[in-house]
């Protein structure tokens, strides 16, 4: 049975992971691929990095960082973030990122949708949307763009619509409402898209603890659940989400057992 | 180029992911569009994702397919992952493609069902259905990442060699003599796609006049 994903995030600058990870017996806690290789060990299903590098010129730094991450980790990883062209994705995909993670670029021109979707597959393209609720329309929700700055005056479930209809893979939802308030996901928010798309929902902003796990999963009907807090700052590991879930009924990947020291 | 695993260069999208993993458990692969290098290969792996009918036109204009046919009809050491099974069956529903013919059977689009998304995408079991080299410190039911949207099938049963259920159950890695072929992508499975992958690089040089044993994750 295809099981729900687990999956931990990482905002990365210039090569580094940032806002704080508080994991003990980590060497170098910003080192992106030592996190992402404990992350792995813990059982996490996929990993989400969200490259914040202001400069074009300082990207190099995060090409390093996916070529390095992908000779040492073996799930799959999303690399988000200044994507802006196929061949922006081209270089990500062949550094060795499972998929791209496209957002204001995709909203200036959803033809970058469809056309990396030709080019490198629809699992390759994850579209992620930043949705706001619009106060006084109950069930209704706008899609903010430019890191969540700028309102776009799209409607966000038409906006996923559109983006799956245009050969998007997956789309990774974020509520700006619940957002960094690790009081639950917006449940309501996740449901209205996923049951108007046939591709998998990622739910994203305000995971406080499995509960709020579960809910996305469940009432949320989403596929995966994205998280960053409660990880790094080892508030829950994936472990006790996972058991959590499992004794719920939730289909998870059992987190392996430890690796016997070489 | 005798004991070298070498990687067919055909475009396809994880083709590097495909080395690495066997970089990583000591295989040291060649990854090559040579038809010489298939000619000579010690092992042969296929990767591919993407559409049924790129991976066949890209197969075509770089000259690999009489190689890579005449390479299979010798039993030689052959893996075959995701678009790299599925372009050895007969044909493809997705734009009604003919592929190579190797092994009976089509692949198959999931059919719409409401619970069911597809692409299947994201880790589920495969089940063994016999015992081979390649499943070797693998238990049943293991968890390995796919992500597709067409599956195989196949009338003979006894290729069978592992099941995945989403829906439907449908056959999800396939063997017949020195040829394993998966739909799942175990160079994204964690420690038991290594596994699976240090197995086959074992068994080909085992069974093959090549001297070094891989070494396992």
């Amino acid at each position: 049975m295809l099981t729900r994903r687990i999956i931990p995030c990482f905002d990365v600058d210039r090569g580094r992971v940032v806002k704080g990870v508080s994991f003990v017996q980590l060497r170098d806690a910003g080192d992106p691929v030592e996190l992402a290789r404990r992350y792995e060990q813990e059982g996490a299903d996929e990993l989400v990095f969200l490259d914040i590098t202001a400069s074009a010129e300082d990207r190099t730094t995060t090409y390093d960082m996916v070529a390095a991450t992908a000779e040492q980790v073996f799930i799959p990883f999303t690399v988000g973030g200044g994507i802006r062209t196929t061949a922006d994705m081209k270089i990500m995909l062949e550094l060795g990122a499972e998929k791209v993670s496209i957002n204001t670029a995709a909203i200036q021109d959803p033809d970058l949708i469809s056309t990396g979707a030709d080019r490198f597959g629809s699992q390759c393209i994850v579209v992620a949307i930043d949705a706001r609720r619009i106060d006084d329309l109950p069930g209704r929700w706008e899609v903010y763009s430019h890191g969540g700055r700028i309102p776009t005056g799209l409607d966000a479930v038409e906006w996923a619509v559109e983006a799956a209809r245009r050969g998007a893979g997956e789309l990774l939802v974020t509520s700006m409402d619940t957002d960094g308030h690790q009081q639950g996901y917006d449940i309501e928010l996740l449901r209205a898209i996923a049951d108007a798309v046939t591709v998998p929902v990622i739910a994203s902003g305000g995971a406080g603890g499995p509960e709020h796990m579960a809910a996305a999963l469940t009432d949320g009907r989403a596929d995966a659940v994205l998280a960053a807090s409660i990880f790094h700052f080892g508030t829950f590991s994936i472990r006790q989400v996972k058991e959590y879930l499992a004794a719920r009924g939730i289909p998870v990947r059992p987190v392996p057992p430890p690796e016997p020291a070489p | 180029m005798r004991d070298r695993v070498v990687v067919i260069d055909y475009d396809a999208g994880n083709l590097r992911s495909v080395a690495r993993a066997l970089d990583y458990v000591g295989a040291d692969p060649v990854v090559s569009a040579d038809p010489a290098d298939i000619v000579a290969a010690g092992a042969l792996v296929l990767p591919g994702v993407g559409a049924a009918a790129d991976t066949m036109r890209n197969l075509r204009e770089r000259g690999l397919i009489e190689p890579l046919r005449d390479y299979i009809a010798a039993d030689r050491p052959f893996l075959g992952v995701c678009m790299g099974l599925q372009a050895l069956l007969e044909r493809s529903e997705e734009g009604d493609q003919q592929c190579l013919g190797i092994l009976p059977g089509l692949a198959r689009r999931f059919p719409a069902a409401p619970a069911l998304k597809v692409p299947h995408m994201g880790w589920n079991t495969i089940e063994w259905q016999f015992s081979h080299p390649v499943t070797d410190g693998i238990p049943s039911g293991s968890y390995f990442y796919f992500v597709h949207s067409y599956h195989p099938t196949t009338p003979d049963r006894s290729l069978v060699l592992g099941t995945t259920d989403y829906g439907l159950v449908f056959p999800s890695v396939l063997a017949r003599g020195y040829l394993v072929a998966t739909q799942c992508h175990p160079e994204k499975s964690g420690r038991d796609g290594l596994r699976f992958y240090a197995n086959f690089v074992r068994w080909a040089r085992e069974g093959s006049p090549i001297p070094a044993a891989a070494s396992t994750p």
